[in-house]
């Protein structure tokens, strides 16, 4: 009655295989399509310039989404990383700006404030993030709740402290600190390395780690995972930190670009963010999901707007309405996936 | 007016999988057919095409003669043909009567009318024997109740063919005992049922006539009377199923304690529950559902409050706050619940496999290899039945999921397991395959707690047997005194 046990190496029969490979590239396709649009429509599109410009756009969201996808895996959202984005940025601009100016007559060295600042930004990532965690996990609120809250608490501590206006960074360390914007390495400009080293990074743990595999498990199902004696808790509010980290890059990024925080600093990051995840092939309910997806997804935003940019046949006003269409095709494309 | 059904060469191909190879027979009106099959042999998806939820590839149905294809639970059930579902089709939020109307809503002009079938539900309320108002809230309804609902469901819509996938895999003795009565009225009022289930005493029982079917054909069919249960089992299974338990070895005198328990208590739930389980001993855990016996357990786990008691694993006291601390002492719990609690039926074989245990696969990357090796060796011990090691868990059979379950809680190699409810929804080749388990994992000298609903499942395993009623520890039953009597009556407490 019973077969020979099955050999180890069996394969998945070819034609699923195919099916699922097909699935995985299906956002890769429609960059691909887009981007031999784009040629077509523009000469300028396929420029290396343009390239790199258009990556460079995409790092601050993307290592966003980075962090995002894991949130969204394990089940949970964060619709705060934009106003977070932009409260990190005027408490790092502000606190830059009072070690200028040196406390109790004690002076700081120009690049250690810098330091400072990108010490600070990632910690306040990090503590963010945490306190989202802790009120999810051990405050039992449901995740949309908590960082619909912050969403608006933490813009309006910005609002705040800017007095409504611009909090602007000291023209001196401007000066200094530009280069982790404007400066190239290798040809290519620091965010995208940034931006390669996060989803490199984000995709060997998800896949490779048991950190990862839980956040899997968590998402497909909390219950089943509490009863496999994962720590559920743990695991949940370290994915908040993560997320809060990639905010305090992608912030500690974006400071040397206008060297100003503004109420409108990262005015719907989020959407953007949460849009390049499911883009990239990420169910909003969790389960499943892949960084280099969301990489792609990132990618494919702003090819678009890139290419609204560069040609005359929509709007560029229409940008966001485009993105919007994208997104509800992909979500139509992947129904019934599971 | 009762129905007379006839299956005509009834085919069905899942893209390219047949499951249902030109099945016939009939079904003559008002009487209770037994269902009898392996999981896997088809015998839901045809039930499912009786009652409009899938189609046949090929063949027809006929009802009272003329050939219906029904596009949907809705046509069929115009018809007066209604599947119960084994997980219940109940909005949980809403009352009884709300859904017992649900999508035939009563209406006065544009407005519901609360009133009419307020009333209505309360009639087939008390026609199926539930003293409950129709304003409750299901979700406040225990199991056997819900189903009691569905039934008057089934009967608001004029039901005159009902069928009953699994009906008493979650119900007590007792409340099993009402179901019957149900059913003999309803057979009474010329309702012709279909009763699918794995418990053959209950088909023994209740049915007229046992209609087999086996690898998605149909097998044989017989009067009920003229069977024996070793003979339904055999045509089950397709092979003589010479014996369903392995001998019982003794507990050796000097077998150490490993779990002792004392003056358990779990708010609501238990109160002053005291045990010991040896080494080597496989000890069982009977009573009614909501005796306590699961909540115990969980609580002991840390996954429930506990407000006073004491654990030892081992000789040892120690203090478990979550399933984590637990598994380090050396104690895992596999819940009944499979697919809400025990497994991932998203993920694939290995992950679930392997999830307790990945701090072992990970220096400090995952080793994939090694995880795709214990896989090979769990489906070779524990005898998992899969075409494809890739897939995933949900792609198994019931039964085969029951031993990746039960692999994934051996893996962190536990002094004490504990298996809730480890045979329910599973058929009889993999149930006996499971028993055989248990008595390998007790001579390893591991502790095995079994908590069953099945009188003979305890009865036939276990060293000694602890009955619980509504939270107390009511007797622990050795080996002198285990007999489905003497458990019932502890259970009920009419000892």
């Amino acid at each position: 009655m019973r077969p020979a046990p099955t050999d180890t190496r069996a394969p998945t029969p070819r034609g699923m295989r195919v099916a699922h490979v097909l699935y995985g590239f299906g956002p890769l396709a429609g960059l691909i399509v887009l981007c031999i649009a784009g040629t077509l429509l523009n000469r300028d599109f396929a420029t290396v310039d343009n390239m790199m410009n258009v990556l460079t756009r995409t790092s601050f969201i993307g290592i966003i989404a980075v962090g995002m996808t894991f949130v969204i895996i394990s089940g949970g959202i964060d619709l705060s990383v934009g106003s977070m984005a932009a409260l990190i940025a005027g408490i790092m601009i502000w606190l830059m700006n009072a070690l200028a100016g040196g406390i109790g007559g004690h002076t700081f060295a120009p690049l250690a404030i810098v330091a400072i600042g990108i010490a600070c930004a990632l910690l306040l990532g990090a503590v963010f993030g945490c306190a989202h965690g802790l009120l999810i996990t051990k405050g039992r609120i449901e995740p949309f709740i908590v960082t619909l809250g912050t969403l608006g608490i933490f813009r309006a501590v910005l609002t705040w402290l800017a007095d409504g206006g611009a909090l602007t960074l000291d023209n001196n360390l401007s000066d200094l600190y530009g280069p982790v914007y404007y400066a190239s390495f290798l040809g290519m400009p620091v965010p995208i390395w940034v931006f390669l080293v996060v989803a490199l990074g984000g995709a060997l743990i998800l896949n490779r780690t048991a950190f990862g595999r839980h956040v899997q498990a968590i998402g497909s199902n909390e219950q089943v995972a509490r009863y496999a004696a994962i720590r559920v808790d743990t695991v949940k509010i370290v994915t908040y930190v993560l997320l809060g980290i990639c905010v305090g890059v992608a912030t500690m990024l974006y400071v040397p670009r206008l060297g100003s925080a503004t109420p409108t600093t990262g005015l719907l990051w989020e959407l953007e963010a949460i849009a390049a995840v499911v883009v990239g092939g990420t169910a909003l309910k969790g389960g499943e999901g892949r960084v280099i997806g969301t990489v792609i997804g990132a990618v494919l935003l702003s090819v678009i707007a890139n290419i609204l940019n560069l040609t005359s046949i929509i709007s560029v006003y229409l940008n966001a309405a485009v993105q919007g269409v994208v997104i509800i095709v992909v979500a139509f494309l992947q129904r019934g996936r599971r | 007016m009762s129905l007379a059904i006839r299956f005509d060469d009834i085919r069905k191909e899942f893209g390219p999988v047949r499951v249902l190879h030109g099945v016939s027979f009939e079904l003559a009106p008002g009487r209770i057919y037994g269902l009898l099959g392996e999981n896997g042999a088809g015998k839901s998806t045809l039930m499912k095409i009786l009652a409009g939820y899938e189609q046949p590839t090929s063949g027809s149905v006929l009802v009272d003669g003329a050939p219906r294809q029904f596009d949907g639970s809705r046509a069929a059930e115009a018809a007066g043909i209604v599947l119960i579902h084994q997980e219940f089709n109940l909005a949980e939020h809403l009352t009884i009567a709300q859904n017992m109307y649900l999508g035939h809503e009563k209406r006065r002009g544009l407005l519901l009318d609360d009133a009419a079938m307020r009333a209505d539900a309360k009639r087939y309320l008390a026609q199926v024997g539930l003293t409950k108002h129709p304003d409750t809230k299901v979700r406040d309804l225990i199991v056997a109740e819900k189903q009691m609902v569905e039934i008057a469901k089934a009967l608001s819509r004029r039901a005159r063919l009902l069928i009953m996938d699994e009906p008493t895999a979650t119900l007590t003795p007792a409340e099993t005992e009402r179901l019957f009565a149900l059913m003999t009225k309803l057979k009474a009022d010329g309702v012709t049922i279909v009763y699918i289930s794995h418990k053959l005493d209950e088909v023994e029982r209740i049915t007229d006539e046992v209609i087999v079917m086996r690898d998605g054909r149909f097998v044989a069919r017989n009067e009920t009377a003229s069977l024996a249960r070793q003979q339904m089992a055999n045509l089950m299974v397709g092979r003589e199923l010479s014996d369903m338990f392995p001998d019982k070895v003794p507990v050796p005198d000097d077998a150490p304690v490993a779990l002792r328990v004392e003056r358990l208590h779990v708010p609501e739930w238990v109160e002053e529950l005291s045990f010991d389980v040896r080494a080597g001993e496989v000890f069982g855990f009977a009573g009614l559902v909501g005796a306590g016996r699961t909540e115990a357990f969980e609580a002991m786990i840390g996954l429930r409050h506990r407000s006073a008691g004491t654990i030892e694993i081992g000789g040892r006291r120690v203090e478990l706050k979550s399933p984590r601390d637990a598994m380090r002492h050396g104690l895992t719990y596999l819940s009944e619940d499979r697919k809400g609690k025990g497994l991932h039926v998203n993920l694939n074989l290995q992950d679930n496999l392997t999830l307790m245990t990945l701090e072992r696969y990970t220096h400090p990357l995952l080793d994939l290899k090694a995880g795709r090796a214990a896989l090979a060796d769990a489906v070779r011990d524990f005898g998992i039945r899969t075409g494809d090691l890739g897939s995933r868990a949900r792609m198994l059979s019931g039964g085969n999921q029951q031993k990746l379950a039960l692999a994934k809680f051996l893996q962190p190699n536990p002094n004490v397991i504990v298996l809730d409810e480890p045979t329910r929804g599973v058929d009889i080749g993999a149930k006996r395959d499971i028993y055989f388990l248990i008595h390998r994992l007790a001579s390893e000298g591991r502790a095995v707690i079994v908590i069953s609903s099945e009188l003979i499942e305890l009865i036939g395993l276990c060293h000694r047997v602890a009955v619980m009623r509504a939270g107390r520890l009511q007797a622990v039953l050795g080996l002198a005194h285990l007999t489905e009597e003497e458990l019932i009556a502890h259970a009920t407490g009419t000892h």
